[in-house]
């Protein structure tokens, strides 16, 4: 299914060898031209996102959102980016100031180094690395340096504590979603971003063979991105605005864009992962079309990202740290050794997917028949006027 | 293999880089008149009274150890999970053995209420 990229590929590297330059300088070219289109999609589709979820949110609020700039608002994005270019950027005089401004240039690199192992179509790879997954996960590590970092640098109460309060959110949700990529990762033998889709072919997604960690995944995901109802790191009516507090100008606009940005990825992984990456009906025939199903799998989830955002309520942090270490480790766990069970069962594959489905669904109800047993023996404790902290 | 690599590099340079060109181009685009008042920490509010930088509390310290327990198992996850189709039955056996250990790890530290926020 290699198609999209050699076709281009072979005309482009028979142009530059007309040219009659050296192989080296076509691995250089080659390079520059994936980096270029990589990084002009990431920033571009940043600015899409941005009005989505500001129109998105204004509707949930009986309101109009942005409708001024351009059809629809939609260069909106472009004029505020503009705006923050030009503003003055303050670094407060107690500040650290290396760290203070290195942290905003580390956040975007974080997030942008993700994008070059994602799929885009059939062939359509920035870099398919064999370590793909693992690396997903390593520089998304690099992502919470940034953030520690700001919060630590700023020497505000508040961003430091937002920086604690990201630093022990995101490490604890990492495991949760580590767990859940793994699942896909053992049904197909391989770690490549590109292999991972071709392994599920003729409709047989890993999201649909295991429901349970591709919600597992999901909700990791919220927390990973500082969302709602995971977003205390940057509780407004708490800390203020947590880690980014100090930053104003286009320092601040790196932090916005990193969050975005990792919006965007977040989901296209969960798309490679568990919802076929570019596949879909007719995509053997029309290469094309892949790009299409892909863009429109992922926009699905950041348009679900959003909507939970504009309409949940937020965690306390108590709540935050043990749902993640006693309800979603303990899953992921649990889910990585019934996938294990069962990819060895000898019965045929279609048997096999339709009893993990069922097993799954049935964890599924479990986990949420518990959780929802703890908290209406909580509400009732609560209502007894007994002092219930946990 | 290694032309892979290479645009990995070149990747990472551009990312790293590009963000602090652009910060260096608003750096002479924007107005710059700082005064004492607008660079007093927390701009808006009042002047936070202590230092900053106290110790911190030490509920994050334990959340970080046990992170790093799951964190290392994942070092072994995914080399187990890329070669298991190829594994024997052996290799089921040996990874429930060691998430089994792991569990116990877990459930201990819930038992002597680690993972409780005070």
């Amino acid at each position: 299914m290699d198609v999209l990229k050699p076709q281009i590929g072979d005309w482009w590297h028979a142009l530059l060898q007309g040219a009659g330059l050296s192989s080296g300088w076509i691995v250089f070219l080659d390079a520059l031209v994936i980096t270029l289109i990589l990084l002009g999609l990431g920033l571009t589709s940043v600015l899409f996102a941005v009005w989505l979820e500001r129109k998105l949110a204004a509707r949930v609020q009986d309101r109009l959102g942005p409708n001024r700039v351009g059809p629809y608002g939609l260069v909106q994005t472009v004029a505020d980016a503009l705006k923050l270019l030009t503003k003055e950027d303050i670094t407060p005089d107690n500040a650290e100031r290396l760290s203070y401004n290195l942290a905003p240039g580390l956040a975007v690199f974080a997030v942008l180094m993700l994008l070059l192992v994602i799929p885009f179509g059939p062939g359509l790879i920035g870099a398919d690395i064999n370590v793909g997954v693992l690396y997903l996960v390593a520089m998304g590590s690099v992502g919470i340096m940034a953030i520690l970092m700001a919060g630590w640098s700023s020497n505000n109460k508040y961003a430091l504590l937002g920086g604690f309060r990201a630093v022990a959110q995101l490490l604890s949700y990492e495991i949760p979603m580590i767990l859940a990529m793994s699942v896909p990762v053992l049904f197909a033998g391989t770690m490549s971003m590109e292999k991972l889709v071709e392994q599920q072919a003729h409709g047989r997604w890993f999201g649909v063979v295991m429901p349970a960690a591709f919600f597992l995944y999901f909700l990791a995901a919220l927390a990973e991105n500082e969302r709602t109802p995971f977003d205390l790191l940057e509780a407004d009516s708490e800390i203020v605005a947590g880690y980014h507090i100090e930053y104003s100008g286009m320092k601040f606009a790196w932090f916005f864009l990193a969050f975005f940005l990792n919006t965007l990825i977040l989901s296209a992984i969960a798309t490679t992962l568990f919802l076929g990456g570019w596949r879909g009906p007719f995509v053997e025939q029309v290469p094309a079309l892949g790009i299409f199903y892909f863009l429109a799998k992922s926009f699905v989830l950041v348009f679900a990202f959003m909507w939970i955002r504009a309409t949940f309520p937020r965690l306390r942090i108590d709540q935050m740290m043990a749902f993640a270490w006693k309800v979603m480790v303990p899953t992921g766990l649990v889910l990585v050794l019934v996938a294990a069970v069962f990819v060895k069962l000898p019965v045929a594959p279609l048997v096999r997917d339709v009893l993990l489905f069922l097993v799954n669904v049935f964890i599924l109800l479990v986990v949420a028949g518990l959780v929802g047993r703890h908290l209406r023996l909580q509400i009732k404790r609560l209502s007894e006027g007994a002092a219930v902290v946990s | 293999m290694l032309n892979t690599y290479a645009v990995i590099g070149l990747y990472a340079l551009v990312a790293l880089t590009f963000p602090f060109i652009v910060l260096l181009f608003a750096r002479l685009v924007r107005p710059s008149k700082p005064n004492p008042l607008k660079n007093s920490t927390y701009e808006c509010g009042m002047e936070t009274i202590g230092d900053t930088w106290v110790q911190f509390r030490a509920q994050y310290y334990l959340f970080a150890l046990v992170f790093v327990v799951f964190d290392v198992e994942v070092v072994f996850l995914y080399p187990w999970a890329v070669a298991y189709g190829k594994l024997g039955l052996f290799a089921l056996v040996e990874m429930a053995l060691f998430i089994g250990l792991l569990a116990v790890a877990l459930v201990y530290a819930w038992r002597k209420g680690i993972l409780e926020w005070q």
